[in-house]
């Protein structure tokens, strides 16, 4: 299998993060202090790094029928979650991700909490703020980029779709200045979820000891089943939405149609 | 201890998410393909496949009727 697909997905998977800790720096830097911010924001970063330096080579030396069992095993489980929320939330099932509204109560948050300095760092509230936002959103990017790039025994090409997507956001977001609200999010949740799932059965059944038929060619049937079937499922989900009375309409409930 | 265990309801979260059944199913899934290849000699390339479309759909279904 080429380079390409392991690119994309960690490009697409890393895209989706970077947008929602692009809302979180910006609404830390705009409202805050923006040196202890990017102080923040490099600090996890060099963190993530280096969680992908020590456990990047570390996993890779694992037996490959061992890696791929695990891996697959999580990518898939990992992969359904994705899949899971993105249909609930196509379907109106739950809340849509709102990148001005988080911002917006991100802001707020910001303006409220008193100012102090500590460990050398001006604004430690917009430190830890930035710091958190880009740790947790890059733990679940790190996670990708390891089990893909130990899989396909390329981590090389994994960083470098995980990097680039980090660029173009990061530009985007230096360019327009306001959190990235027009991006599809749910269509790239949607579009990951089937490529972890894809390749987390695959590797995981491999794993288990099975041989597909085609062998890696069975990739290019796996993907298109697994997104056919979530758009029917989609579908269908929606379909039953729209034929029932919505007797509740919370959206911080997961079911706001029941 | 405290610190303990919001480590761990993170990493659950991180990695389970909202509903366990479907890494129970992949987990189950995964260890009948082992046992049915290794013991029976069937390849059975086909079980995990089906395993995640309806653990998929079952997840679906309960939280669409909100259980």
């Amino acid at each position: 299998m080429t380079a390409l697909p392991l690119i994309l997905t960690v490009f697409v998977a890393c895209a989706v993060e970077a947008v929602e800790a692009l809302t979180i720096v910006l609404a830390s830097g705009l409202t805050r202090e923006w040196r202890s911010t990017f102080q923040g924001m490099a600090a996890a970063l060099v963190v993530l790094a280096a969680i992908v330096a020590v456990l990047g080579p570390t996993i890779t030396l694992l037996p490959l029928t061992a890696l791929r069992l695990v891996v697959g095993a999580l990518l898939a489980i990992f992969g359904l979650q994705w899949l899971r929320k993105a249909i609930l939330r196509a379907t109106g099932y739950k809340a849509l991700h709102d990148e001005a509204s988080a911002y917006l109560r991100e802001v707020t948050a910001a303006k409220e909490a008193a100012v102090s300095s500590q460990r050398g760092v001006a604004d430690w509230y917009a430190f830890t703020l930035s710091f958190k936002g880009v740790l947790l959103e890059g733990l679940e990017v790190v996670f990708i980029v390891i089990t893909f790039g130990a899989n396909q025994r390329n981590m090389g090409a994994a960083v470098v779709g995980a990097a680039a997507a980090v660029v173009v956001v990061a530009v985007t977001g230096i360019v327009v200045r306001a959190p990235l609200a027009r991006v599809p999010e749910n269509a790239m949740k949607f579009a990951v979820g089937v490529m972890l799932t894809s390749f987390g059965t695959f590797w995981g059944a491999e794993g288990a000891g099975i041989t597909w038929p085609g062998h890696d060619a069975a990739l290019l049937v796996l993907v298109p089943v697994v997104a056919l079937t979530t758009l029917g499922y989609t579908a269908v989900l929606r379909r039953t939405a729209n034929a029932q009375p919505v007797l509740a309409t919370n959206p911080s409930q997961e079911v706001t149609r029941l | 201890m405290k610190r303990l265990k919001s480590i761990g309801a993170f990493w659950y979260d991180f990695v389970v998410g909202d509903d366990w059944r479907v890494a129970v199913v992949v987990v189950a899934a995964l260890a009948l393909t082992a046992l049915l290849v290794h013991a029976a000699g069937v390849n059975a390339w086909w079980l995990l496949p089906l395993c995640v479309f309806a653990a998929l759909a079952w997840s679906l279904r309960r939280a669409a009727s909100g259980s």
